[in-house]
């Protein structure tokens, strides 16, 4: 008994959080990589432009609300999550086209690259602060618990209880098919295959007569696609926040480079790497272990290896160790 | 020629601009913009070292900002003797285990050749140091952060006047500079721009949370200042009779003498502010102007040309024969301590140390928006960039609430898209900003002022 009391401890506090979280990095982590492949830089305005989706989300859901349209048990905003994406697509091939497209025809650095997308992230950050506002904004809606904690309780009576967030399972159910199409995409059509053959290979791409700037609009727009879906996803099981989603940022690169940057695979894996160490190493395990050690080795520390404050530590442990030791990332990275 | 004309016109402009917001809207509003702008000149010239000059990209400014901040804070708050006799030792033994770890894993890379083994000694031991760390420090840690905890609860700092903080600040951050460029400077310029932005992330969360150290999100304030404080001049003597001096011609048309006294210590109150900004101008302008001379001197040096070479093409200069790792370590120490010291400077300025202040947006990038705007490699065009950016990051606020009410006028004031639009004017810097450089970098990409490159003939 003790020993299942321990297991749904860990399902609850280090299992179905990290799977979430795995799974909202992993997305960012894959449009992060995409843009590296094909357009060749990191691109600092990704935390922003999926503030911006899900800003676009937001105020969405806030009109259908408002008109009295509602998802049923679901939250609102998957209803108006396809609009947004279409928003946020439209708005980064602008961009494409206003900012990157004339330093990609004039084959600039990946470090001009950097930078011109910081001004980029400026803008972004900018409008989504007019807009919206700094502060806390919560959207959900429709049924919030799958199963909560006591009901579990009563359902199986073990001392501890396992609470699913319908958002939990959202988000995991919308990740793995998200990621599923992905991959079919670039595996078996024929754009996703040119898509894949520009990344490996440019020039020769060029002369096979791939279209490149087909290739950029469709690496936009699948970027945008991930971005708002995770974004969303994100503001949905937390709260919206435009500052997190910088922050977010930082764990997402961790993630894309630990996987192999330029390998969508790689940085899928690399979102749920990064998710469970984090929560794994700043987890405190003193309630699990006086579950499974007899009582007189029973801890009486919190057993924590790191307090929860430097979440940020242990991304970038991470990244120092596996480039270190694997400089191309887990997975072999700059093949799409 | 022509080049040294542009330096001399922009910083003219940028004066002439000082001068009217001094005017407009007043003078301590427009010096402590100078002297803001002034510290960030002394972080764009750090940046500039290291990206104008070598071209590495330091996404990190924040944390050496927080460790120039620290700094000042251990520098000049005084030692809390109490603290220091309930935990002092605890701490101290801890240093000196970490010290102990580090020499023990050099031993080991050194002796032991390179393999799977070695790599999981040096693992276990790590994790074993960090378990006795921790049982050793926590009760200190304990102890200290209960002592007096309203006001105190930290071990203070050393009590030395701050102005040492300065250059204790720029070791601080050369030492963390040290370390940083140890693991990172040998990976891809983008890695390095993400490891590092992730580090200062890392030191910015240290100094929030281990509130032993810097009382974390609780602030340190009342620091002290290298300039007197404005109540102490308004006592003085002399400096009530300066004021009553300037403004003598003022004071001789009132007659009541009641009147009069009200006056004169109305003005003496204003003025008491604005000396204040003065000396703190003075002494950031001295630290910009040496920073610059030492800068320029070194940019035409030997040095500097050898840097240039390792920046505009590595291959080249390292079949010269010059150890490209070992400059590129060097310049990022030296880039770092100089921003360090303007973290130091800024605390100085401000009189108090707020962690939770440390944002990457302000601090790091821009900062870097500074420089790219100012010129990549030109020392005057940081400073430049320092100024103007900063100018432009206050007075976005008014600037877009003109144009907002100008591009608004028909409509109401009450009207609801109007009013959210003026509740979100401090907003607008962001996108001025972002605008601003994405200008830059398409149509002047040197910057304002380029960089000037000196061809010597033989």
């Amino acid at each position: 008994m003790d020993f299942l009391n321990a297991i749904v401890l860990m399902a609850n506090f280090v299992i179905v959080p990290a799977l979430t979280y795995g799974s909202q990095l992993a997305l960012g982590a894959i449009g992060v990589t995409l843009i590296y492949g094909v357009l060749r830089f990191a691109n600092f305005a990704y935390g922003d432009l999926m503030a911006f989706g899900t800003m676009i989300s937001i105020l969405i859901t806030w009109k259908f609300q408002s008109m009295g349209i509602s998802f049923g048990f679901l939250p609102t905003a998957l209803l108006a999550l396809p609009f947004a994406i279409i928003a946020t697509i439209l708005v980064s091939l602008f961009f494409d086209k206003v900012i990157f497209e004339y330093y990609r025809i004039k084959k600039s650095p990946g470090v001009t690259l950097i930078v011109v997308s910081l001004g980029l992230m400026f803008v972004l950050n900018g409008i989504v602060r007019v807009v919206i506002g700094t502060g806390d904004r919560q959207f959900f809606d429709g049924q919030k618990f799958l199963i909560k904690a006591n009901e579990f309780k009563e359902l199986t009576g073990l001392n501890e209880g396992l609470a699913i967030k319908s958002t939990q399972l959202i988000t995991l159910i919308t990740t793995i098919f998200v990621a599923l199409l992905l991959f079919w995409f670039l595996d078996k059509t024929k754009t996703g295959k040119s898509m894949r053959a520009y990344s490996n290979n440019e020039d020769l791409a060029l002369l096979s007569g791939i279209d490149p700037n087909r290739v950029v609009m469709i690496t936009w727009i699948i970027a945008s696609i991930l971005a708002t879906v995770a974004g969303t996803l994100y503001g949905l099981d937390k709260s919206f926040k435009p500052f997190t989603y910088f922050n977010n940022l930082l764990p997402i690169f961790a993630a894309a480079i630990v996987g192999g940057i330029g390998n969508p695979i790689g940085a899928f894996f690399g979102g749920f790497l990064v998710a469970f160490s984090e929560i794994m190493i700043t987890y405190a395990y003193k309630k699990v272990l006086i579950y499974l050690l007899p009582e007189n080795l029973e801890p009486t520390s919190l057993m924590q290896l790191l307090s929860t404050d430097y979440k940020f530590a242990v991304s970038f442990s991470i990244l120092v160790i596996v480039l270190l030791f694997r400089p191309n990332g887990i997975f072999k990275g700059k093949v799409l | 020629m022509r080049e040294n004309e542009n330096v001399i016109l922009s910083f003219a402009i940028m004066a002439t601009l000082l001068i009217f917001v001094g005017v407009a809207q007043s003078w301590g509003v427009a010096l402590s913009i100078l002297n803001l702008c002034l510290i960030s000149a002394v972080m764009s010239i750090g940046v500039n070292i290291q990206w104008g000059y070598a071209g590495l990209i330091n996404f990190g400014v924040m944390g050496f900002t927080a460790l120039g901040g620290l700094a000042a804070v251990l520098v000049s708050v005084n030692p809390i003797e109490e603290a220091w006799s309930v935990g002092g030792m605890g701490v101290l033994t801890s240093i000196g285990l970490i010290a102990l770890l580090v020499f023990l894993i050099k031993i080991i890379l050194k002796k032991i050749t390179q393999s799977k083994k070695r790599n999981i000694l040096i693992g276990v031991i790590i994790f074993l140091f960090i378990i006795l760390i921790r049982k050793i420090i926590s009760p200190s840690i304990e102890a200290i952060e209960s002592v007096n905890p309203a006001t105190q609860g930290f071990l203070g700092g050393l009590g030395l006047p701050i102005m040492f903080s300065w250059i204790i600040g720029g070791v601080f951050a050369a030492l963390v500079a040290f370390v940083i460029g140890k693991i990172a400077l040998g990976l891809r310029s983008d890695y390095l721009a993400i490891a590092t932005l992730l580090i200062s992330g890392i030191i910015v969360s240290i100094v929030k949370h281990e509130d032993w150290l810097s009382r974390g999100v609780k602030n340190v304030i009342g620091m002290k200042r290298p300039a007197p404080y404005e109540i102490d001049l308004q006592q003085t003597e002399w400096f009530i009779n300066m004021v009553a001096f300037l403004n003598s011609g003022k004071l001789n048309l009132i007659n009541d003498i009641l009147k009069k006294e009200k006056i004169l210590n109305q003005l003496v109150m204003d003025a008491s502010t604005i000396f204040v900004k003065l000396c703190f101008a003075g002494l950031f302008s001295v630290v910009v102007i040496i920073l610059l001379i030492l800068a320029q001197k070194a940019l035409y040096s030997p040095w500097g040309r050898m840097m240039r070479a390792i920046r505009d093409n590595e291959e080249a200069a390292k079949a010269m024969g010059k150890n490209v790792v070992k400059q590129h370590l060097n310049i990022f120490i030296i880039g770092s301590a100089i921003i360090g010291m303007a973290g130091a400077m800024l605390v100085t300025y401000n009189g108090l140390f707020t962690p939770v202040s440390y944002q990457p947006l302000r601090y790091t990038f821009l900062i870097w928006i500074m420089v790219i705007v100012g010129g990549t490699g030109n020392n005057y065009g940081s400073i430049l960039g320092g100024f103007i950016v900063w100018f432009l990051w206050i007075e976005a606020a008014p600037i877009s609430l003109f144009f907002i009410n100008l591009l608004t006028s028909h409509l109401d004031n009450t009207h609801e898209f109007k009013r959210h639009l003026i509740n979100s004017v401090p907003y607008f810097r962001y996108i001025i900003m972002g605008i601003g450089l994405l200008f830059i970098m398409r149509y002047r990409p040197k910057g304002l002022l380029p960089e000037k490159i000196k061809i010597q003939k033989i």
